[in-house]
Protein backbone atom coordinates (compact mmCIF):
# COMPACT_ATOMS: atom_id res chain seq x y z
CA UNK A 1 0.00 0.00 0.00
CA UNK A 2 1.23 3.50 -0.85
CA UNK A 3 1.16 6.25 1.77
CA UNK A 4 1.37 10.01 1.41
CA UNK A 5 3.79 11.98 3.59
CA UNK A 6 0.79 12.81 5.81
CA UNK A 7 0.07 9.17 6.69
CA UNK A 8 1.40 9.44 10.26
CA UNK A 9 -0.57 12.68 10.75
CA UNK A 10 -3.77 10.93 9.65
CA UNK A 11 -3.25 8.07 12.07
CA UNK A 12 -2.54 10.50 14.93
CA UNK A 13 -5.79 12.30 14.13
CA UNK A 14 -7.78 9.08 14.40
CA UNK A 15 -8.36 8.52 10.69
CA UNK A 16 -10.25 5.47 9.50
CA UNK A 17 -8.05 4.40 6.58
CA UNK A 18 -9.32 2.70 3.43
CA UNK A 19 -7.87 1.50 0.13
CA UNK A 20 -8.08 3.86 -2.81
CA UNK A 21 -6.36 2.04 -5.65
CA UNK A 22 -2.81 1.38 -4.45
CA UNK A 23 -3.14 4.05 -1.76
CA UNK A 24 -4.17 3.88 1.86
CA UNK A 25 -6.09 7.11 2.46
CA UNK A 26 -8.32 8.54 5.18
CA UNK A 27 -12.02 7.79 4.66
CA UNK A 28 -12.91 10.02 7.62
CA UNK A 29 -11.42 10.93 10.99
CA UNK A 30 -13.79 9.03 13.26
CA UNK A 31 -16.48 11.68 13.88
CA UNK A 32 -18.57 10.97 10.81
CA UNK A 33 -18.80 12.30 7.28
CA UNK A 34 -21.65 14.72 8.06
CA UNK A 35 -19.55 16.53 10.67
CA UNK A 36 -16.66 16.98 8.21
CA UNK A 37 -18.97 18.30 5.48
CA UNK A 38 -20.45 20.75 7.98
CA UNK A 39 -17.03 21.91 9.18
CA UNK A 40 -15.89 22.58 5.63
CA UNK A 41 -19.03 24.50 4.74
CA UNK A 42 -19.11 26.54 7.95
CA UNK A 43 -15.41 27.24 8.56
CA UNK A 44 -12.47 25.27 7.14
CA UNK A 45 -11.70 21.73 6.07
CA UNK A 46 -8.35 20.32 4.95
CA UNK A 47 -7.90 17.40 2.58
CA UNK A 48 -4.80 15.36 1.79
CA UNK A 49 -4.92 14.83 -1.98
CA UNK A 50 -1.22 14.02 -2.36
CA UNK A 51 -2.09 10.77 -4.12
CA UNK A 52 -2.98 12.80 -7.20
CA UNK A 53 -0.41 12.97 -10.00
CA UNK A 54 1.72 15.88 -11.19
CA UNK A 55 3.34 15.92 -14.65
CA UNK A 56 5.72 18.72 -15.66
CA UNK A 57 5.86 19.76 -19.34
CA UNK A 58 8.82 21.91 -20.43
CA UNK A 59 10.45 22.92 -23.67
CA UNK A 60 9.86 25.21 -26.61
CA UNK A 61 7.01 23.05 -27.98
CA UNK A 62 5.31 22.71 -24.57
CA UNK A 63 2.32 24.85 -25.52
CA UNK A 64 1.89 23.12 -28.89
CA UNK A 65 1.89 19.72 -27.19
CA UNK A 66 -0.57 20.83 -24.53
CA UNK A 67 -2.92 22.47 -27.01
CA UNK A 68 -3.00 19.24 -29.00
CA UNK A 69 -3.73 17.19 -25.90
CA UNK A 70 -6.38 19.18 -24.01
CA UNK A 71 -9.80 20.62 -24.79
CA UNK A 72 -9.31 24.01 -23.15
CA UNK A 73 -7.22 26.84 -24.59
CA UNK A 74 -3.86 26.89 -22.79
CA UNK A 75 -2.71 29.89 -24.85
CA UNK A 76 -4.88 32.04 -22.59
CA UNK A 77 -2.70 31.23 -19.57
CA UNK A 78 -0.03 33.63 -18.39
CA UNK A 79 2.58 32.42 -15.90
CA UNK A 80 0.85 32.23 -12.53
CA UNK A 81 -2.51 31.13 -13.96
CA UNK A 82 -4.22 27.76 -14.12
CA UNK A 83 -7.22 26.23 -15.85
CA UNK A 84 -9.45 23.17 -15.74
CA UNK A 85 -9.58 20.97 -18.82
CA UNK A 86 -10.52 17.60 -20.21
CA UNK A 87 -8.17 15.26 -22.01
CA UNK A 88 -9.97 13.27 -24.73
CA UNK A 89 -9.08 10.27 -26.84
CA UNK A 90 -9.47 10.10 -30.64
CA UNK A 91 -13.10 9.01 -30.44
CA UNK A 92 -14.02 11.86 -28.09
CA UNK A 93 -14.18 9.81 -24.87
CA UNK A 94 -12.65 11.24 -21.70
CA UNK A 95 -9.22 10.06 -20.58
CA UNK A 96 -9.12 12.36 -17.54
CA UNK A 97 -10.03 15.80 -16.24
CA UNK A 98 -7.08 17.87 -15.12
CA UNK A 99 -5.87 21.18 -13.75
CA UNK A 100 -3.15 22.81 -15.86
CA UNK A 101 -0.75 25.22 -14.15
CA UNK A 102 1.28 27.71 -16.19
CA UNK A 103 4.40 28.20 -14.08
CA UNK A 104 6.53 30.13 -16.57
CA UNK A 105 7.38 30.45 -20.23
CA UNK A 106 7.43 26.89 -21.66
CA UNK A 107 6.92 25.57 -18.12
CA UNK A 108 3.64 23.88 -17.30
CA UNK A 109 2.37 21.39 -14.77
CA UNK A 110 -0.65 19.06 -14.93
CA UNK A 111 -2.45 17.83 -11.83
CA UNK A 112 -4.19 14.56 -12.74
CA UNK A 113 -6.50 12.13 -10.95
CA UNK A 114 -4.82 9.51 -8.78
CA UNK A 115 -6.88 6.74 -10.31
CA UNK A 116 -5.85 7.78 -13.84
CA UNK A 117 -2.16 8.34 -13.19
CA UNK A 118 -0.70 5.33 -14.98
CA UNK A 119 -3.12 5.62 -17.89
CA UNK A 120 -2.43 9.37 -18.21
CA UNK A 121 1.33 8.91 -18.05
CA UNK A 122 1.20 6.34 -20.87
CA UNK A 123 -1.02 8.62 -22.96
CA UNK A 124 1.02 11.78 -22.35
CA UNK A 125 4.27 9.92 -23.09
CA UNK A 126 2.90 8.49 -26.32
CA UNK A 127 1.58 11.86 -27.51
CA UNK A 128 4.80 13.63 -26.47
CA UNK A 129 6.87 11.73 -29.03
CA UNK A 130 5.80 14.09 -31.81
CA UNK A 131 6.90 17.18 -29.88
CA UNK A 132 10.19 18.61 -28.73
CA UNK A 133 9.44 18.69 -25.00
CA UNK A 134 10.55 17.26 -21.69
CA UNK A 135 7.89 15.37 -19.74
CA UNK A 136 8.60 14.61 -16.07
CA UNK A 137 6.53 12.72 -13.53
CA UNK A 138 6.81 14.76 -10.32
CA UNK A 139 4.09 12.81 -8.50
CA UNK A 140 6.29 10.75 -6.18
CA UNK A 141 7.83 13.86 -4.61
CA UNK A 142 4.79 16.14 -4.61
CA UNK A 143 2.18 16.67 -1.92
CA UNK A 144 -1.13 18.46 -2.38
CA UNK A 145 -3.30 19.81 0.43
CA UNK A 146 -6.72 21.31 -0.25
CA UNK A 147 -7.87 23.99 2.20
CA UNK A 148 -11.55 24.75 1.71
CA UNK A 149 -14.24 26.79 3.45
CA UNK A 150 -15.28 30.38 4.19
CA UNK A 151 -12.26 30.81 6.52
CA UNK A 152 -9.77 28.97 4.32
CA UNK A 153 -8.01 31.95 2.74
CA UNK A 154 -7.85 33.89 6.00
CA UNK A 155 -6.29 30.96 7.83
CA UNK A 156 -3.78 30.24 5.04
CA UNK A 157 -2.91 33.95 4.91
CA UNK A 158 -2.04 33.92 8.60
CA UNK A 159 0.58 31.24 7.84
CA UNK A 160 1.71 32.65 4.50
CA UNK A 161 4.72 34.91 3.92
CA UNK A 162 3.34 36.61 0.81
CA UNK A 163 0.09 38.51 0.72
CA UNK A 164 -2.83 36.60 -0.77
CA UNK A 165 -4.82 39.80 -1.19
CA UNK A 166 -6.27 39.97 -4.66
CA UNK A 167 -5.47 36.32 -5.45
CA UNK A 168 -8.04 35.51 -8.14
CA UNK A 169 -9.69 32.15 -8.77
CA UNK A 170 -7.28 29.98 -10.76
CA UNK A 171 -4.37 32.24 -9.90
CA UNK A 172 -1.14 30.82 -8.43
CA UNK A 173 1.15 32.38 -5.85
CA UNK A 174 4.54 30.93 -4.87
CA UNK A 175 5.47 31.59 -1.26
CA UNK A 176 6.05 29.95 2.13
CA UNK A 177 3.27 28.55 4.29
CA UNK A 178 4.28 27.54 7.82
CA UNK A 179 7.83 28.27 6.70
CA UNK A 180 7.69 25.79 3.80
CA UNK A 181 7.94 26.72 0.10
CA UNK A 182 4.84 25.94 -1.90
CA UNK A 183 2.57 26.94 -4.75
CA UNK A 184 -0.84 28.21 -3.68
CA UNK A 185 -3.63 27.93 -6.27
CA UNK A 186 -7.01 29.47 -5.57
CA UNK A 187 -9.34 26.66 -6.60
CA UNK A 188 -11.16 23.75 -5.09
CA UNK A 189 -13.46 20.80 -5.47
CA UNK A 190 -15.97 21.53 -2.73
CA UNK A 191 -17.90 24.55 -3.93
CA UNK A 192 -16.38 26.63 -1.12
CA UNK A 193 -13.67 29.26 -1.50
CA UNK A 194 -10.17 28.06 -0.80
CA UNK A 195 -6.83 26.98 -2.14
CA UNK A 196 -4.82 23.93 -3.08
CA UNK A 197 -1.29 24.00 -1.70
CA UNK A 198 1.31 22.11 -3.72
CA UNK A 199 4.67 21.43 -2.09
CA UNK A 200 7.48 18.94 -1.84
CA UNK A 201 6.16 15.96 0.09
CA UNK A 202 8.65 16.57 2.92
CA UNK A 203 7.09 19.99 3.55
CA UNK A 204 3.51 18.78 3.79
CA UNK A 205 3.42 17.73 7.47
CA UNK A 206 4.49 21.19 8.69
CA UNK A 207 1.79 22.88 6.60
CA UNK A 208 -0.90 20.34 7.52
CA UNK A 209 -0.11 20.40 11.24
CA UNK A 210 -0.04 24.21 11.33
CA UNK A 211 -3.52 24.29 9.80
CA UNK A 212 -4.81 21.69 12.27
CA UNK A 213 -3.48 23.82 15.15
CA UNK A 214 -5.44 26.77 13.72
CA UNK A 215 -8.62 24.72 13.93
CA UNK A 216 -8.91 23.36 10.40
CA UNK A 217 -11.00 20.18 10.34
CA UNK A 218 -9.27 17.23 8.68
CA UNK A 219 -11.67 15.81 6.08
CA UNK A 220 -11.39 12.44 4.36
CA UNK A 221 -12.26 11.07 0.95
CA UNK A 222 -15.87 10.39 1.91
CA UNK A 223 -16.55 14.02 2.81
CA UNK A 224 -14.69 15.16 -0.31
CA UNK A 225 -17.04 13.12 -2.48
CA UNK A 226 -20.15 14.46 -0.74
CA UNK A 227 -18.94 18.08 -1.00
CA UNK A 228 -18.13 17.86 -4.70
CA UNK A 229 -21.46 16.19 -5.41
CA UNK A 230 -23.34 18.94 -3.57
CA UNK A 231 -21.37 21.41 -5.69
CA UNK A 232 -22.17 19.32 -8.81
CA UNK A 233 -18.54 18.83 -9.86
CA UNK A 234 -17.93 15.79 -12.06
CA UNK A 235 -15.86 12.87 -10.82
CA UNK A 236 -13.82 10.77 -13.22
CA UNK A 237 -15.22 7.29 -13.50
CA UNK A 238 -18.73 8.54 -12.73
CA UNK A 239 -19.76 11.55 -14.87
CA UNK A 240 -16.62 11.36 -17.01
CA UNK A 241 -15.70 8.05 -18.65
CA UNK A 242 -13.69 6.71 -21.59
CA UNK A 243 -16.77 5.46 -23.41
CA UNK A 244 -19.08 8.44 -23.14
CA UNK A 245 -18.95 11.91 -24.67
CA UNK A 246 -18.53 14.89 -22.33
CA UNK A 247 -21.03 16.75 -24.52
CA UNK A 248 -24.16 17.36 -22.46
CA UNK A 249 -22.34 17.53 -19.11
CA UNK A 250 -22.31 21.32 -18.96
CA UNK A 251 -18.53 21.46 -19.50
CA UNK A 252 -18.67 23.30 -22.82
CA UNK A 253 -16.82 26.21 -21.24
CA UNK A 254 -13.74 23.92 -20.95
CA UNK A 255 -14.02 22.59 -24.51
CA UNK A 256 -12.78 25.28 -26.88
CA UNK A 257 -13.68 24.15 -30.38
CA UNK A 258 -12.39 27.53 -31.53
CA UNK A 259 -8.98 25.88 -31.15
CA UNK A 260 -8.22 24.51 -34.61
CA UNK A 261 -6.92 21.17 -33.40
CA UNK A 262 -7.05 18.94 -30.33
CA UNK A 263 -7.51 15.21 -29.92
CA UNK A 264 -11.22 14.42 -29.99
CA UNK A 265 -12.26 17.74 -31.53
CA UNK A 266 -13.94 16.12 -34.55
CA UNK A 267 -16.22 14.04 -32.36
CA UNK A 268 -17.23 17.06 -30.28
CA UNK A 269 -18.09 19.09 -33.40
CA UNK A 270 -20.11 16.25 -34.89
CA UNK A 271 -22.15 15.77 -31.72
CA UNK A 272 -22.83 19.47 -31.42
CA UNK A 273 -24.13 19.37 -35.00
CA UNK A 274 -26.25 16.27 -34.41
CA UNK A 275 -27.83 17.74 -31.29
CA UNK A 276 -27.37 16.75 -27.65
CA UNK A 277 -28.96 13.36 -26.90
CA UNK A 278 -28.16 12.97 -23.21
CA UNK A 279 -27.76 15.58 -20.56
CA UNK A 280 -26.33 15.64 -17.06
CA UNK A 281 -28.96 16.75 -14.56
CA UNK A 282 -29.26 17.11 -10.81
CA UNK A 283 -31.91 15.09 -9.01
CA UNK A 284 -33.28 15.77 -5.54
CA UNK A 285 -35.26 12.95 -3.96
CA UNK A 286 -38.70 13.78 -2.67
CA UNK A 287 -38.97 11.21 0.14
CA UNK A 288 -36.85 11.37 3.28
CA UNK A 289 -35.73 7.77 3.15
CA UNK A 290 -34.46 7.65 -0.42
CA UNK A 291 -30.73 7.71 -1.16
CA UNK A 292 -29.93 7.36 -4.87
CA UNK A 293 -26.78 5.40 -5.79
CA UNK A 294 -24.53 5.16 -8.84
CA UNK A 295 -25.88 2.92 -11.60
CA UNK A 296 -29.52 3.06 -10.55
CA UNK A 297 -31.94 3.31 -13.46
CA UNK A 298 -34.19 6.31 -14.02
CA UNK A 299 -37.70 6.29 -15.48
CA UNK A 300 -40.12 9.04 -16.47
CA UNK A 301 -43.02 9.63 -14.05
CA UNK A 302 -45.26 7.45 -16.20
CA UNK A 303 -42.82 4.55 -15.73
CA UNK A 304 -42.43 3.32 -19.31
CA UNK A 305 -38.94 2.70 -20.62
CA UNK A 306 -35.81 3.78 -18.79
CA UNK A 307 -34.42 7.18 -19.77
CA UNK A 308 -31.08 7.22 -18.01
CA UNK A 309 -29.04 6.35 -14.96
CA UNK A 310 -27.53 7.81 -11.80
CA UNK A 311 -23.81 8.63 -12.18
CA UNK A 312 -23.30 9.71 -8.55
CA UNK A 313 -25.65 9.68 -5.57
CA UNK A 314 -25.55 10.31 -1.84
CA UNK A 315 -27.42 11.61 1.14
CA UNK A 316 -26.55 15.30 1.32
CA UNK A 317 -26.02 16.32 4.95
CA UNK A 318 -26.22 19.98 3.88
CA UNK A 319 -29.62 19.60 2.20
CA UNK A 320 -30.96 16.72 4.32
CA UNK A 321 -32.09 14.91 1.20
CA UNK A 322 -30.84 12.30 -1.24
CA UNK A 323 -29.23 13.94 -4.28
CA UNK A 324 -27.80 12.62 -7.50
CA UNK A 325 -26.14 13.56 -10.73
CA UNK A 326 -27.63 11.59 -13.60
CA UNK A 327 -27.31 11.21 -17.36
CA UNK A 328 -30.76 11.23 -18.90
CA UNK A 329 -32.41 11.76 -22.28
CA UNK A 330 -32.25 15.47 -23.06
CA UNK A 331 -36.04 15.61 -23.49
CA UNK A 332 -36.56 14.99 -19.76
CA UNK A 333 -33.98 17.47 -18.50
CA UNK A 334 -36.19 20.46 -17.79
CA UNK A 335 -35.92 21.79 -14.21
CA UNK A 336 -38.87 20.61 -12.15
CA UNK A 337 -39.48 17.43 -14.16
CA UNK A 338 -40.67 14.58 -11.96
CA UNK A 339 -38.78 11.30 -12.50
CA UNK A 340 -38.51 7.90 -10.82
CA UNK A 341 -35.29 6.34 -9.56
CA UNK A 342 -35.31 2.56 -9.09
CA UNK A 343 -33.64 2.15 -5.69
CA UNK A 344 -33.05 -1.59 -5.40
CA UNK A 345 -36.61 -2.36 -6.53
CA UNK A 346 -38.30 0.56 -4.80
CA UNK A 347 -39.59 3.32 -7.07
CA UNK A 348 -38.57 6.66 -5.55
CA UNK A 349 -39.60 10.05 -6.85
CA UNK A 350 -36.97 12.61 -7.81
CA UNK A 351 -37.21 16.16 -9.17
CA UNK A 352 -34.80 17.60 -11.74
CA UNK A 353 -33.00 20.35 -9.84
CA UNK A 354 -31.02 23.38 -10.91
CA UNK A 355 -27.30 22.83 -10.37
CA UNK A 356 -25.34 23.23 -8.23
CA UNK A 357 -27.30 21.81 -5.30
CA UNK A 358 -25.19 23.97 -3.02
CA UNK A 359 -22.29 26.27 -3.53
CA UNK A 360 -20.91 28.34 -0.71
CA UNK A 361 -18.84 30.61 -2.92
CA UNK A 362 -21.57 33.17 -2.59
CA UNK A 363 -21.34 33.24 1.26
CA UNK B 1 -24.03 -20.61 26.19
CA UNK B 2 -21.36 -18.12 25.12
CA UNK B 3 -20.50 -15.08 27.19
CA UNK B 4 -23.43 -12.66 27.68
CA UNK B 5 -25.57 -15.03 25.58
CA UNK B 6 -24.08 -13.29 22.54
CA UNK B 7 -23.61 -15.04 19.21
CA UNK B 8 -22.13 -13.59 16.01
CA UNK B 9 -22.34 -14.16 12.26
CA UNK B 10 -19.75 -13.87 9.49
CA UNK B 11 -21.85 -11.06 8.05
CA UNK B 12 -21.38 -9.06 11.26
CA UNK B 13 -24.77 -9.44 12.92
CA UNK B 14 -25.01 -10.24 16.64
CA UNK B 15 -27.71 -12.32 18.35
CA UNK B 16 -28.51 -12.07 22.06
CA UNK B 17 -30.65 -14.93 23.30
CA UNK B 18 -33.16 -14.42 26.11
CA UNK B 19 -35.15 -17.62 26.53
CA UNK B 20 -37.11 -18.07 23.28
CA UNK B 21 -36.40 -14.55 22.01
CA UNK B 22 -33.39 -13.50 19.96
CA UNK B 23 -32.47 -9.81 19.80
CA UNK B 24 -30.51 -9.03 16.62
CA UNK B 25 -28.37 -6.11 15.48
CA UNK B 26 -25.08 -5.32 13.76
CA UNK B 27 -21.69 -5.32 15.40
CA UNK B 28 -19.26 -2.59 16.34
CA UNK B 29 -17.09 -3.58 13.39
CA UNK B 30 -20.05 -3.34 10.99
CA UNK B 31 -21.06 0.14 12.16
CA UNK B 32 -17.47 1.36 11.89
CA UNK B 33 -17.22 0.10 8.31
CA UNK B 34 -20.53 1.72 7.37
CA UNK B 35 -19.92 5.13 8.83
CA UNK B 36 -22.79 7.39 9.90
CA UNK B 37 -25.98 5.35 9.59
CA UNK B 38 -28.65 7.41 7.86
CA UNK B 39 -31.43 4.88 7.19
CA UNK B 40 -32.47 1.53 8.58
CA UNK B 41 -35.09 -0.58 6.78
CA UNK B 42 -36.59 -3.28 9.03
CA UNK B 43 -39.32 -5.91 8.61
CA UNK B 44 -42.82 -5.67 10.04
CA UNK B 45 -43.71 -7.77 13.11
CA UNK B 46 -45.30 -11.02 11.98
CA UNK B 47 -42.80 -11.62 9.16
CA UNK B 48 -41.34 -15.13 9.19
CA UNK B 49 -37.61 -15.30 8.52
CA UNK B 50 -35.42 -18.13 7.23
CA UNK B 51 -31.73 -18.40 8.01
CA UNK B 52 -29.65 -16.13 5.73
CA UNK B 53 -32.74 -14.38 4.41
CA UNK B 54 -32.28 -10.64 3.88
CA UNK B 55 -34.45 -9.06 6.55
CA UNK B 56 -33.57 -5.40 5.98
CA UNK B 57 -31.01 -2.81 4.97
CA UNK B 58 -28.80 -0.34 6.71
CA UNK B 59 -27.54 2.69 4.78
CA UNK B 60 -24.90 5.27 5.51
CA UNK B 61 -23.98 8.30 3.45
CA UNK B 62 -21.48 6.16 1.56
CA UNK B 63 -22.79 2.60 1.55
CA UNK B 64 -25.75 0.22 1.69
CA UNK B 65 -25.56 -3.08 3.55
CA UNK B 66 -28.10 -5.87 3.61
CA UNK B 67 -29.04 -7.50 6.91
CA UNK B 68 -29.08 -11.32 7.02
CA UNK B 69 -31.22 -13.34 9.41
CA UNK B 70 -28.95 -15.48 11.60
CA UNK B 71 -31.83 -17.62 12.88
CA UNK B 72 -35.29 -18.83 11.85
CA UNK B 73 -38.28 -17.29 13.51
CA UNK B 74 -41.08 -14.76 13.59
CA UNK B 75 -40.31 -11.06 13.94
CA UNK B 76 -42.05 -9.93 17.11
CA UNK B 77 -40.70 -6.37 17.29
CA UNK B 78 -38.63 -3.95 15.22
CA UNK B 79 -36.74 -1.03 16.79
CA UNK B 80 -38.84 1.86 15.48
CA UNK B 81 -36.66 4.45 17.24
CA UNK B 82 -34.05 3.81 14.52
CA UNK B 83 -36.32 5.58 12.04
CA UNK B 84 -35.83 8.89 13.82
CA UNK B 85 -32.49 8.16 15.49
CA UNK B 86 -30.48 5.90 13.16
CA UNK B 87 -27.27 7.12 14.83
CA UNK B 88 -28.05 4.74 17.70
CA UNK B 89 -26.64 2.01 15.47
CA UNK B 90 -23.29 3.82 15.50
CA UNK B 91 -23.38 4.99 19.11
CA UNK B 92 -24.58 1.80 20.79
CA UNK B 93 -24.68 -1.04 18.23
CA UNK B 94 -25.17 -3.78 20.83
CA UNK B 95 -27.58 -1.79 23.00
CA UNK B 96 -29.92 0.96 21.80
CA UNK B 97 -28.92 0.11 18.22
CA UNK B 98 -30.74 -3.26 18.37
CA UNK B 99 -32.79 -3.89 15.24
CA UNK B 100 -35.29 -6.75 15.58
CA UNK B 101 -36.55 -9.27 18.11
CA UNK B 102 -37.35 -12.71 16.77
CA UNK B 103 -39.19 -15.64 18.41
CA UNK B 104 -36.83 -18.55 17.73
CA UNK B 105 -38.31 -21.46 15.74
CA UNK B 106 -35.41 -23.74 16.44
CA UNK B 107 -32.67 -23.04 18.97
CA UNK B 108 -30.33 -25.44 17.15
CA UNK B 109 -29.80 -22.62 14.61
CA UNK B 110 -27.57 -21.08 17.27
CA UNK B 111 -25.07 -23.92 16.92
CA UNK B 112 -23.96 -22.53 13.51
CA UNK B 113 -23.09 -19.15 15.01
CA UNK B 114 -19.80 -17.94 16.53
CA UNK B 115 -19.10 -16.87 20.06
CA UNK B 116 -17.40 -13.54 20.88
CA UNK B 117 -13.88 -14.97 20.88
CA UNK B 118 -14.27 -16.53 17.44
CA UNK B 119 -15.85 -13.35 16.07
CA UNK B 120 -13.07 -11.13 17.45
CA UNK B 121 -10.53 -13.41 15.77
CA UNK B 122 -12.43 -13.15 12.47
CA UNK B 123 -12.46 -9.36 12.61
CA UNK B 124 -8.77 -9.21 13.45
CA UNK B 125 -7.95 -11.17 10.32
CA UNK B 126 -9.95 -8.92 8.01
Amino acid sequence: MLHTSLYESHLKLGAKMISFGDWEMPRDYGKGVAAEVKACRSSIGIFDVSHMGEFRVEGDEALDFIQHLITNDAARLKPGQAQYSLVLNETGGVIDDVILYCLGINNYLFVVNAGCLDKDWAWFSEQARAFHIRLTDESPDTALIAVQGPEAITKVQSLCEASLAGLQRFEIRYSKVAGESCHILRTGYTGEDGVEIKCHKDHAPAIWNALVVLGAAPCGLAARDVLRLEAAYPLYGHELTMNETPVGLGLGWAIKTSKPDFIGRNDIIKRAQDGIREQLVGLTMTAQNAIPREGQIIFPAALEDPIGRVTSGTLSPTLGKGIALARIGAGFAEIGTSLIVDIRGRKAEAIVTKLPFYRGLDH
Amino acid sequence: MPENNLYFTKSHEWVRVDGETAVIGITQHAQEELGDVALVQLPEPGRILQVDEVFGEVESIKAVSELYAPVRGEVVEANDSLQTAPEQVNNDPLGDGWMIKVRLSDTSDLKSLMDGTAYDALVKDL
